[in-house]
């Protein structure tokens, strides 16, 4: 390879010639065919498509969290081997642990932080409820808080550790509308002021649009990536604005034509 | 409150209707003998000594199995929910085990250790140990993966994953295999006590097979009534607490 000792500064992530097969007593899943995908510092990049085009499994494979069957990812140039605390992942369902309090929570990542004392961690802990407007709610425990409030302390506790990638799995896709944009507004606000570098999934393109510099496109069997949309939209962006529709429509319309093509294939 | 009243009326009620059935005449009071004559009975124990020396030997020994049967139980329950070579050893093993009533352990450990106190021992640590494997097991398969990978992500793995992550999320089910233990053991010790006759300690097992030997239905009675309101208070003060806390910390529903 002609570039192989190239500085990789910029590309943060790099997945090259990914493949993933899930094998069941029943039949053999093609969940991830070839996929290339590079992200640069401080981008937002959404993967987007149907359940079962293997989104998931494929920001599980840039965690580390699985495996893949053929190809690698790179994290600042390294392979990655496992998981690793500077990919934190944002699952769905919070996650969070109900053993703890709000504020242990959020301190479980950063005590596993070496090079900072004790009261740096608490400060720095306390600094990220107070961005996700929880500082109030510091000694709340899991159940006494609702959906959105748990995705926000999800989102403190991944914060706080200062990743150099955040890995979103649905974030958002538990919670009701009005919760669902408020926390797309307070998101894009902290995304900007940190110019994080994150890989969020999602099956939501309105969403995507709104959160992303780069959409992917994947479809279904072989899970792969079909397309890419540059979204270059002033931010912070509003979900329900007709730019933004325009723009999604594009997208949805590219999912949907991959959708018809399989079926009259 | 008013949950307690209906509660101490039924209680009164029964009460009323046992004394009503035995003042009757209809029954011999050799074998329905009147509630007030299971109090005289139970006094005249509690003044002598009886009872309370009984009471210490059955706890003793409840306790001394109690604790052997969850420190190799709590352990092994939580090992096979993550193992699968365990769980179709240990935990096949302890699902066919958990089957056999505890008396059924009476036979074997009379053969093996005679008249002694290893004999009660034994059937007692057989008659929890296997209860609380499945109950933690069980328990501890159902913590959500979620949680494991989560930890994983942000650093945490090997040891101190177990220790900060994998306990704690099975604390409900520890605390719920410790209760099936205690209720497993209680009845596995009575059964011992009856069955096993020695000269080392009259315990509430030996009261009650005596009170039959001797006819005298009062202390079969009385004794029977102790040994349940030491099962009410052991729950009360040994899994309140623990339970208490788990509400706080879990919420409701996840309580053992």
């Amino acid at each position: 390879m002609a570039n192989a000792d190239r500085p990789v500064a910029a590309r943060k992530l790099s997945v090259e010639g990914v493949s993933k097969w899930f094998r069941t007593s029943r039949a053999t899943v093609h969940a991830l065919q070839d996929i290339t995908l590079s992200v640069q510092e401080g981008e937002f990049v959404c993967l987007v498509g149907p359940s079962g085009c293997g989104k998931t499994t494929l920001l599980d494979i840039i965690a580390g969290l699985t495996k893949p069957d053929t190809g690698r990812v790179l994290a600042d140039g390294q392979p990655v081997e496992g998981p690793d605390r500077h990919r934190l992942v944002m699952f769905q369902e919070a996650a969070l642990f109900p053993w703890l309090d709000v504020f242990d929570n959020v301190m479980f990542g950063l005590r596993r932080k070496s090079g900072l004392g004790d009261r740096e961690r608490r400060a720095i802990a306390e600094r990220h409820l107070d961005l996700v407007g929880l500082a109030k709610f510091k000694h709340a425990y899991v159940h006494e808080l609702s959906g959105g409030m748990k995705q926000r302390v999800a989102l403190a506790r991944a914060l706080a550790p200062d990743p150099r990638v955040l890995l979103m799995d649905e974030p958002f896709s538990s919670l009701d509308t009005l919760t669902r944009d408020q926390l797309y507004r307070d998101f894009q606000a902290i995304w900007q002021s940190r110019k994080l570098t994150v890989v969020l999934v999602t099956h939501n393109v309105r969403e995507a649009v709104c959160l992303a510099d780069r959409v992917i496109a994947m479809s279904t069997n072989p899970g792969r990536i079909r397309d890419e949309f540059k979204i270059s939209l002033p931010r912070p962006r509003d979900i329900n604005s007709p730019e933004l529709a325009s723009h999604a429509q594009q997208v949805a319309a590219a999912l949907r034509s991959y959708v018809l093509r399989e079926a009259a294939a | 409150m008013r949950r307690a009243l209906v509660a101490g009326l039924f209680f009164a009620a029964l009460i009323l209707v046992w004394h009503v059935a035995a003042a009757s005449g209809r029954w011999s009071p050799v074998l329905l003998p009147t509630p007030w004559s299971v109090v005289e009975y139970l006094w005249g124990a509690a003044r002598d000594g009886t009872l309370l020396e009984a009471s210490e030997v059955t706890l003793q020994r409840l306790l001394v199995g109690y604790a052997i049967g969850l420190a190799i139980g709590l352990p092994l329950g939580l090992l096979a929910s993550r193992f699968d070579f365990l769980e179709d050893t240990i935990g096949t093993l302890a699902l066919g085990l958990q089957t056999l009533p505890s008396v059924c352990w009476v036979p074997l450990a009379l053969l093996w250790f005679g008249q002694t106190e290893h004999a009660m021992l034994f059937v007692v640590i057989m008659g929890t140990v296997w209860s609380v494997v499945i109950a933690t097991d069980s328990g501890a398969r159902s913590i959500p993966p979620i949680y494991a990978r989560a930890a994983r992500t942000m650093g945490s793995e090997g040891l101190d994953q177990w220790m900060s992550v994998i306990l704690p999320a099975s604390l409900p089910f520890l605390v719920s295999g410790m209760k099936q233990g205690w209720a497993f053991a209680w009845r596995s010790l009575m059964a011992a006590e009856i069955y096993v006759t020695i000269l080392t300690g009259f315990g509430l097992g030996h009261l009650l097979h005596y009170g039959r030997e001797l006819n005298d239905m009062d202390q079969v009675i009385g004794i029977m009534l102790v040994i349940v309101v030491i099962g009410l208070l052991a729950d009360k003060i040994l899994f309140s607490p623990w339970e208490r806390f788990l509400h706080r910390r879990w919420g409701t529903g996840l309580r053992g």
